[in-house]
């Protein structure tokens, strides 16, 4: 198995509070990883800690490994090229158009105040009908719907065309079927090769990916194939026996247990 | 895409209405008209037109443009639009470092020679990169608005009564500092109106090359650093900017409030685009306003003067004021 991205002996710590208490994750390559635990356990932090994304402010200790190199030996522009994020709760500003947030994503692979290139154009008019965005591309943002500028900012970060894509909670504010063209969109993304990372609240969606790691109190409690029983009775666990998973139409689905 | 053809008309528009302001600018003297093909015949009215009138116009032009530009950089900076030059303390700074440079080495705010104006923009730039930096550790960043602001709002009161207490103490700088205070064209010269537009001329170029940084800003720090943008030195470039185009304004023509943040307002009312676009129109909004709010502060009680800087203070809170009612009546937030 070739590793996408490592973490070892990771802590991190916000102010006096250890809020990632020493942990080793290796994530494969070319497949998808969901990260599921209750809130608090530490899944954005683990997320922005993969990503290189931890603010100063957060003492980090640890190593992290993208594609076998430790990151800080990775240059700024090359990060950006092979890692795409999409944050929680991503904001953007109400002047910008659709097209012109998809094409931030391209700013990786431009030279300073060089103008788009033809291949610039034709990922990022790629991007937005992958997303069922082009029809708006010269809309403002300011006059979307949370939804329909959720699924702008996933173009934009499809639009960078990295081979490995972190996205936190990228589901926010989608509607079931934009949700279900989301789970085609990593699907489709595997099938290029490309590693995905998703912490996501919802555990039926999350049970779609290869491998899950089970968070909880800062700590990983559990990594393995979302389709092992053992990787399911901990996600049960994690969520206090209030949830069950059971196989429905050949899909996992996660219930609530009333009771 | 961002059609061009809308905020380049907008441009072009407001570049020829400025044109058209400085041109009257020149031609209004404090008795009434004066066009200035007619002075071509009277060496005295020329001087007048050409040493008194086109540089104060031109100069007012050129500092409300900057005023527009720094409040188009702070409100994409600290993703804020209530940011501006004077609630983020460095108007004040500015003024504190004018009254330090004058309290240290005399000279006066009218006076004309390069040396001085050089020295004292230099002070006035010193003063507002100080008071944005101190703004920011109050605030501790930039990520909470309302912290932020009241960090702004506490460095001005604070920088505002130093100033106060300086002109105070030394009665000889007040003296100077007055007209200053309240903000007036009326000290701009040929030679401050050389500086001001050159410093434009580069505050401009340099926003424009840091417009895609403002933009990928705009989708938060973490996107714009997992996109490769250099957050740390394009931050301190922007500021610096920022605080360029202040200062200068600032030690040329005094304490003007509104212009910087009214005029991207102004702008996003009309037009939505990126910020290259956002920053260049604020700029020819905040000229075409410090220059219009200057007409009307000549000729609203001429042969007497109002000090600019009174007259754009009430026009711009009017104005936000309204801004204001309409977002609360439409419960826009933007």
């Amino acid at each position: 198995m070739t590793a996408a991205l490592q973490v070892h002996a990771l802590r991190v710590r916000l102010g006096a509070q250890e809020v990632l208490h020493g942990m080793d994750l290796t994530i494969a390559a070319g497949r998808w990883t969901s990260i599921v635990g209750p809130n608090g356990a530490g899944k954005s932090t683990l997320l922005k800690a993969l990503a290189g994304l931890l603010p100063p402010s957060q003492q980090v200790s640890g190593q992290v490994h993208w594609l076998g190199q430790p990151l800080a030996a990775i240059d700024r522009r090359e990060r950006a090229r092979q890692l795409s994020w999409l944050g929680q709760g991503e904001s953007a500003s109400d002047d910008l158009c659709v097209w012109d947030v998809a094409m931030l994503g391209r700013l990786p692979h431009q030279d300073w105040l060089a103008a788009p290139s033809a291949q610039d154009h034709a990922m990022v008019e790629a991007a937005l009908k992958a997303t069922q965005a082009w029809d708006w591309r010269e809309r403002p943002l300011g006059q979307l719907s949370g939804g329909e500028r959720q699924r702008v900012l996933l173009a934009r970060a499809l639009a960078v065309n990295a081979r490995i894509m972190l996205m936190d909670e990228p589901l926010a504010n989608l509607d079931p079927p934009h949700q279900v063209d989301w789970l085609e969109q990593v699907q489709c993304l595997l099938a290029q090769g490309t590693t995905v990372v998703s912490v996501l609240h919802e555990i039926g969606m999350a049970l779609h990916a290869d491998d899950m790691v089970v968070m909880q109190a800062g700590q990983i409690v559990h990594h393995g194939a979302c389709a092992d029983e053992v990787t399911q009775r901990a996600i049960e666990a994690v969520f206090d026996q209030r949830i069950a998973i059971h196989p429905l139409a050949g899909q996992w689905v996660a219930l609530p247990k009333s009771g | 895409m961002t059609k061009p053809l809308k905020p380049g008309v907008l441009s072009l528009l407001l570049a020829l209405l400025g044109a058209a302001g400085v041109a009257l600018g020149s031609a209004m003297g404090s008795t009434g008209w004066e066009p200035w093909w007619q002075a071509l015949h009277d060496p005295v009215s020329w001087q007048i037109v050409w040493d008194i009138r086109l540089p104060r116009s031109l100069g007012a032009w050129a500092g409300g443009a900057m005023l527009g530009l720094a409040g188009a950089l702070a409100q994409g900076l600290f993703r804020n639009p209530l940011a501006d030059p004077y609630l983020l303390g460095s108007a004040s700074g500015a003024s504190l470092g004018v009254a330090i440079y004058l309290s240290l080495f005399g000279g006066s705010t009218l006076a004309s020679g390069w040396w001085v104006r050089l020295g004292l923009t230099g002070a006035a730039f010193v003063g507002a990169v100080l008071a944005v930096l101190l703004t920011l550790v109050l605030a501790r960043g930039v990520q909470h608005t309302l912290r932020l602001l009241l960090a702004g709002v506490i460095v001005g009161v604070v920088l505002g009564a130093v100033t106060s207490f300086l002109n105070l103490w030394r009665p000889e700088v007040w003296q100077g500092m007055q007209g200053f205070m309240l903000g007036s064209t009326g000290f701009v010269g040929w030679t401050a109106c050389v500086l001001l537009c050159a410093v434009l001329v580069v505050c401009v170029a340099l926003a424009l090359t840091m417009a895609r940084v403002l933009d990928a800003l705009s989708l938060g720090e973490n996107t714009a650093l997992s996109l490769g943008v250099p957050l740390a030195p394009a931050r301190m470039l922007l500021v610096g900017v920022m605080a360029m185009a202040t200062g200068t304004a600032v030690a040329q023509m005094g304490l003007i409030a509104f212009v910087g943040l009214a005029a991207p307002h102004l702008v996003r009312a009309v037009v939505r685009a990126t910020h290259g676009w956002s920053v260049l129109l604020s700029a020819l909004a905040g000229g075409l306003l410090l220059l219009s709010a200057d007409l009307l502060a000549r000729g609203l009680i001429a042969p007497q003067e109002m000090p600019v800087g009174v007259l754009t203070a009430v026009l711009g809170g009017g104005y936000l004021l309204w801004r204001m009612s309409r977002m609360t009546s439409t419960g826009s937030g933007a």
